[in-house]
């Protein structure tokens, strides 16, 4: 983990509303392992204060590259980077995902622009399964060439039927373990929003396999500090029988049988 | 002109290499930035508030951003003294840097306890004295607003340790300086202020507080203006030194405050943003005294012209 200030390569748009931004990043770049994250100081002068957390969509030698969509305060500040500008990152951080099970067949989720998250783990896995892409239109549904060309199935889900199924990524998945899917005993590497993770960690449960969600929280400081990004686990020894983990620290990846969902998740 | 001005203050009996710590709830408790920063070159580490048994804190969300601010209700989860002394004092101790323990409690009695219990393990150098902290719904936050509870506080930390003890002021008060004279008065060996400032923020959509504690305290670089002025206030009503905490960025920041009568300084919520900032500071601290022939960081102090 260190603070680098890093210099932008490339700023290009990966349509819409999309962004992929390329860093060179020597002293991070290589120690980045499938499923950590930057904090990324956002350029001044911004009254934003706070670095802004991203997944590492690619880490190739000294080059890191980010997906991300330009939505708010922090991320508009961002658009503006051009390719010699400077930029601050903290990391990586975060514990990132496990190795894969031996006997299992690895399954890939992913919501909204979480696929961006999951690409190095599809890198590293030794297995290539079948990958699921939910979005709400054809538009969100990113990286498909290079998942494919990894060897990975991708079976792509839209809520407006623009691409693929129309319907929940979830609702892909259900159809796919119902033909069949259930027998070739799967463990989910998931990335989305937290309806998304909750869904696909409650296949996982009742199904009886593994589920790593990795899991995005409102974030401070990115290193434990601020016990902004908190979340409740089951914990039998605490009183309650939950604790709280740090999502910068211990997280972002959580096996989906140890955390505690609140109601409105 | 001075090539190596020196850099040492005294709070109380405790001798800082330089004058800039890091603020409580902003560092942990050391482990956290020990990957990024030198903990030797910390005037000294102040860790998150302790209190008597574990606390698991408030609801989340529990820190929103606002314009050059951070409004936090993190509601001082932590491990009991119990928990710090066994699972980060060890830490600490193996570190060449002083520590001093923020403490808190939910009654009087309470903070004699911590106290007691802080004063007779090794490791620990002096007190802050939680009597502010915005996000506690017990006695803790009257503690700070109101002067009779303030000295009940002070008066009992003082009977129970022999340690510098350090009463942290609220900034909503009508006036500082009887909060920092009565601290005086109870035998403390300096204040430390500001700490955040109540505040709340609403999403308008929804019409709900961005907190799960529905209000917090504001930090950040939105409050340092209003601490430059406290700071003033209370450093020229007491003879024991005043360390001086709120929105600092870099030594620019904390230099206003040594010239308005600060002893020392804290680096708070700009470690979450650059880690490095404290010790960037000393070094800018160690540059503005040479450009302007001070032999001391002392000779800095309380030079305001007003």
């Amino acid at each position: 983990m260190k603070v680098e200030t890093t210099t932008v390569l490339a700023h290009a748009t990966y349509g819409g509303d999309y962004r992929c931004l390329e860093l060179e990043a020597p002293g991070i770049a290589p120690e980045v392992r499938p499923g950590q994250f930057v904090h990324i100081r956002l350029p001044a002068p911004a009254d934003a204060i706070l670095r802004r957390p991203f997944s590492v969509f690619r880490a190739d030698g000294d080059r890191l590259q980010i997906l991300y969509k330009a939505v708010g305060r922090g991320t508009a500040a961002m658009r503006h980077l051009q390719p010699g500008d400077g930029l601050s990152i903290l990391g990586p951080l975060g514990n990132g995902f496990p190795a894969a099970a031996a006997d299992a067949l690895p399954v890939l989720v992913a919501g909204g622009y979480g696929m961006a998250a999951l690409y190095l783990q599809a890198r590293t896995l030794p297995r290539r399964g079948i990958a699921f892409f939910g979005g709400a239109k054809a538009g969100d549904i990113l990286c498909v060439p290079e998942f494919e060309a990894l060897g990975w199935e991708v079976r792509a889900t839209t809520q407006d039927g623009s691409r693929g199924e129309r319907g929940l990524v979830t609702d892909a998945l259900d159809a796919w373990l119902s033909g069949g899917g259930r027998d070739l005993r799967p463990e989910f590497f998931a990335c989305g929003p937290n309806g998304m993770l909750r869904a696909v960690g409650g296949r996982a449960e009742a199904g009886g396999w593994t589920a790593w969600l990795s899991m995005d929280r409102h974030m401070g400081c990115g290193v434990g500090a601020c016990l902004t990004c908190v979340q409740k686990i089951r914990d039998p020894d605490a009183p309650g029988g939950w604790s709280w983990v740090r999502i910068c620290r211990e997280g972002p990846v959580m096996e989906c049988r140890t955390v505690v969902w609140e109601g409105d998740e | 002109m001075t090539a190596t001005p020196d850099l040492a203050v005294r709070i109380g009996s405790l001798t800082l290499r330089n004058p800039v710590m890091v603020a409580s709830g902003t560092f942990g408790y050391g482990p956290e930035y020990a990957d990024l920063v030198d903990l030797a070159s910390l005037g000294a580490i102040v860790v998150k508030g302790i209190r008597a048994e574990p606390t698991t804190g408030n609801p989340t969300p529990r820190t929103v951003e606002t314009a050059s601010g951070l409004i936090n209700a993190i509601g001082l989860p932590g491990p009991g003294v119990d928990g710090f002394v066994r699972d980060y004092l060890p830490f600490l101790r193996r570190h060449d840097v002083p520590v001093i323990v923020n403490i808190w409690g939910r009654t009087v009695e309470e903070y004699g306890d911590v106290a007691r219990r802080l004063g007779a393990v090794d490791g620990v150098h002096a007190l802050e004295i939680n009597v502010s902290c915005p996000n506690i719904k017990e006695g803790s936050k009257a503690f700070g607003t109101n002067l009779e509870s303030f000295r009940r506080v002070v008066d009992l930390v003082r009977a129970s340790t022999r340690l510098p003890v350090i009463p942290k002021l609220a900034p909503n008060v009508a006036d500082i300086a009887s909060f920092a004279r009565a601290a005086e008065e109870c035998g403390s060996d300096a204040v430390s202020l500001i700490n955040s400032i109540p505040a709340m923020a609403v999403d308008i959509e929804t019409r709900r507080p961005k907190l799960g504690n529905i209000t917090g305290g504001l930090s950040g670089p939105a409050i340092h203006p209003v601490a430059v002025k406290l700071v003033w206030e209370a450093a020229r009503a007491v003879k024991i030194p005043v360390i001086a905490m709120g929105g600092i960025r870099d030594a620019a920041d904390a230099i206003e405050f040594i010239i308005v009568g600060a002893t020392a300084v804290a680096v708070g919520t700009a470690n979450f943003v650059e880690p490095g900032t404290a010790p960037a500071v000393v070094e800018g601290i160690r540059s503005h005294l040479v450009r302007h022939g001070l032999p001391s960081v002392a000779a800095l102090r309380g030079t305001v012209v007003a």
